[in-house]
């Protein structure tokens, strides 16, 4: 690599690739098959910080169907865990039942405006550092590496005929890639069932149906999109491209190519004058490393994740050549027209984009902090029998069928009263409240519970079409309640 | 794939070539589609045709297919198959509640929230199927059929009580069935139609409704030839006779003094079949505990009215 020839007069150290951009305008042609790409290892801080995301990501991912939380006998003991078959979520300290998926839409609401104001900021980071296609695909080309070399080894090697040595290096890759890609479908499913558990089930072949069905999908998936298809994912599948053109702008810091500093480029002798040249030096390092195939100095495109790895090689040959880095780097193009004008930049974070997007996020996120702090554990709804609408009895009196469904989120047996607040003159019955004091109710730990209740006003308290009464329910030993407001109708003029 | 064609126009900021379509300004680029797309068509093409193979998918002629009119494939698919097998399994998930309702009292089912459950589930499906088209969806009632929901009853509210109504019905071809039969005053010329208006009055007043005091006087002279041997001296009714409770504020055929005037009339005939050979017995007593449950049940005990 570093073998400079005695006709290149470049700096000790200096490296040239006849990289071409794969995907470059210039090349561009119809029904296009995929050109392989061989991205070449960066080094720098950007590779640094995307090595450390990535095992984050992967040891998040991986391990937090392990963690344990302590609920009590008779609660899943995972501390995160999706219940489909009880229908419940569990996250930590947090359960949410079905009827509360608004928590979840409040994530994701949260989640989508996180993305539109880092997006405003900073650019596509979400596509750069943190999307799962972008982490398993660097896992995959790491893999790559460690069986076939880096950029030239695995070009050489691709065109090399087939022999045992080619053999045995593709074979192991993609072995470790369909390892990777099962513990990646198989680590899924542990959010879904005990992760103990359905480990355990699993390979005895005792685990749900289903899944078997997501580990298959998602080796499939996992192998085919981080292993095969890389960047064609981002550039033909992934709607994010087409988004972000709306949700940045000419504010938002992007990986840019310094025009103003690299332009003309050209090739530089060692000891050749920097007068009247840009700082770019042609070596197409930052087109070598690009795991897109894509060449930054074309300017902003599409296929841009904004890895930042370009960034990495520019710097390191503008060190080696003596030039400042920053030739290739985080920059806003109204920034670009301003070196190019001679101006000094500016860099408006604040400004009605992000402020709308901060603001608009701060207020989802109270509203769910609020609603999470305030949930209750008890919850009371009623249901006014409507056919028949009421039914006159014998005496000239009323009645009034509900099915008032009562909801005990505690994680123990409550003993409950449940009342009703109007008229003193109604009579209370309620059905299926076994061998309990009257208007006593039991409900079982994490339940879910109807009751038929019949009300019925006497003929002589019926004084208009319409009672407003209120269903109460009051546990008896902390005190807390829960209320439900209905009406009585009297069939009265 | 195409020759590159030189009266195209080629997009000078993309490099692209256009399609040559133009709508107000606006101009598609011809970007190439990935090659893989294509492969994914090939491979939709692919999958067709072992569906094909494994699912119905062609109509046949008579005979070439077994007794259906197109192949079946060779998994033998079946939507009919799998619904006779869904309602199998259905059958099998409520036997453990049928069998849970079999000699419980009607307290304990009432004081049992699951069987509860299952009672009002199940009952209101049967209800649904095989009462509700004269009893009404939510047992409200009409005219000449009782409201199911309310505390009166013809012949007895208590849950074995129902439970025999129900198997033997109403003047039925039950050989047992409940029977009685209010003769048609008018029409059989028993009665004449200032008598039967007499008698109207004095029905009326027995409920609190005020009416002629002459008319009141005569109708009770004749009431208490005609109708107390049934209905009662007090008009209370007589439940082994279903003869209903003239005292109070419901009328199963109407309260106006034009309807009971009518019902004396023509002295009405209510029928209602018996269920004992076309509903089994668990069936019944879940339908029976369905109603009870309606709210106007009554214990075995009680003798509320008529009695």
């Amino acid at each position: 690599m570093s073998n400079p020839t005695p006709k290149s007069m470049a700096a000790p150290g200096i490296t040239r690739s006849k990289a071409e951009a794969v995907n470059a305008a210039d090349t561009r042609e119809l029904y296009k098959k995929r050109e392989p790409i061989y991205p070449k290892l960066a080094h720098g801080k950007f590779r640094f910080v995307k090595w450390v995301i990535m095992a984050l990501a992967l040891g998040v991912y991986y391990l937090v169907p392990f963690l344990r939380w302590d609920r009590g006998p008779g609660a899943p003991d995972q501390a995160v865990l999706v219940d489909f078959a009880h229908g419940r979520f569990y996250f930590f300290f947090i359960e949410i039942w079905p009827q509360e998926i608004y928590y979840v839409t409040g994530l994701l609401i949260m989640a989508a405006l996180g993305l539109f104001l880092a997006s405003a900021l900073f650019g596509r980071v979400w596509c750069g550092y943190a999307c799962p296609q972008t982490v398993w695909t660097d896992l995959f080309i790491m893999v790559e590496r460690m069986f076939e070399g880096d950029r030239n080894a695995r070009m050489k090697l691709d065109r090399a005929p087939w022999s045992l040595n080619k053999a045995w290096r593709k074979t192991g890759k993609h072995a470790v890639w369909l390892v990777i890609a099962f513990a990646t479908g198989g680590a899924w499913i542990l959010y879904f069932h005990d992760a103990w558990d359905t480990l355990a089930n699993f390979f005895t072949g005792t685990a749900a149906p289903s899944s078997y069905v997501f580990a298959g999908v998602l080796t499939f998936t996992t192998y085919t999109l981080a292993g095969t298809m890389r960047e064609q994912v981002c550039t033909y599948m992934c709607p994010w491209p087409r988004i972000q053109a709306a949700m940045t702008d000419r504010d938002a810091l992007n990986v840019t190519y310094r025009i103003d500093r690299g332009e003309p480029r050209g090739a530089h002798k060692k000891n050749d004058s920097w007068d009247n040249r840009g700082d770019c030096i042609d070596c197409k390092q930052c087109v070598a490393v690009c795991p897109m195939g894509i060449d930054i100095r074309d300017g902003a495109q599409l296929e841009c994740i904004q890895c930042a790895l370009c960034i990495d090689a520019c710097d390191d040959i503008m060190g080696k050549v003596g030039r400042p880095t920053g030739l290739i780097t985080y920059e806003t193009d109204d920034n670009i027209d301003r070196f190019v004008k001679g101006e000094t930049p500016r860099y408006p974070f604040i400004r009605p984009r992000t402020m709308v997007y901060a603001v608009s996020l701060a207020i989802v996120t109270a509203l769910m902090l609020g609603a999470l702090v305030t949930r209750t554990h008890l919850e009371l709804n009623s249901q006014r029998d409507r056919n028949p609408n009421y039914v006159r009895l014998s005496d000239g009196g009323v009645r009034n069928g509900y099915t008032v469904n009562v909801i005990n989120k505690a994680n123990a047996p409550r003993v409950m009263d449940l009342a009703v607040e109007g008229d003193p003159a109604i009579g209370v019955r309620i059905l299926g409240a076994p061998d309990l004091m009257p208007g006593q109710i039991e409900i079982g730990p994490d339940r879910s519970q109807d009751y038929v209740v019949y009300l019925t006003l006497p003929d002589d308290a019926i004084d208009g079409p319409r009672e407003e009464i209120t269903f109460v329910v009051t546990d008896q030993e902390t005190g807390e309640t829960a209320r439900s407001p209905s009406v009585l109708i009297t069939g009265a003029e | 794939m195409s020759e590159h064609d030189e009266t195209r126009e080629t997009d000078a900021h993309s490099g692209t070539e256009t399609t040559g379509h133009e709508w107000d300004g606006i101009k598609e680029l011809d970007t190439p589609l990935p090659r893989w797309w294509l492969y994914i068509f090939y491979a939709s093409i692919v999958w067709s045709v072992i569906y094909m193979v494994f699912m119905p998918a062609w109509p046949a002629l008579p005979g070439l297919a077994g007794e259906t009119d197109h192949t079946r494939g060779l998994r033998n698919h079946s939507e009919r198959a799998n619904v006779a097998e869904a309602l199998d399994e259905l059958a099998e998930m409520r036997a453990s509640g049928f069998a849970a309702l079999e000699g419980a009292s009607i307290d304990e089912i009432e004081s049992n929230p699951e069987l509860l459950g299952f009672v009002r589930a199940a009952g209101e499906a049967v209800f649904g199927d095989r009462c509700a088209t004269c009893h009404g969806v939510g047992a409200q009632g009409f005219v000449g059929y009782p409201n199911l929901n309310d505390d009166i009853w013809i012949w007895g509210g208590s849950y074995d009580e129902i439970r025999h109504t129900l198997q033997v019905g109403i003047r039925s071809e039950h050989p047992d069935t409940r029977f009685s039969q209010m003769p048609a005053f008018g029409r059989d010329e028993l009665l004449s139609r200032s008598e039967i208006a007499d008698v109207s009055d004095y029905v009326l007043s027995l409920s609190g409704v005020s009416a002629d005091a002459g008319a009141v006087g005569r109708g009770q002279a004749i009431y208490d030839v005609q109708c107390a041997s049934c209905h009662m001296d007090d008009g209370r009714g007589d439940r082994a006779q279903g003869a209903p409770n003239l005292t109070d504020q419901n009328w199963l055929y109407g309260g106006s003094r034009e309807q009971i005037i009518a019902t004396i009339h023509r002295g009405p005939y209510g029928v209602m079949p018996a269920w004992e050979d076309r509903l089994d017995d668990a069936t019944i007593d879940a339908l029976a505990a369905y109603v009870f449950l309606l709210g106007g049940g009554e214990d075995a005990t009680a003798r509320p009215t008529g009695q």
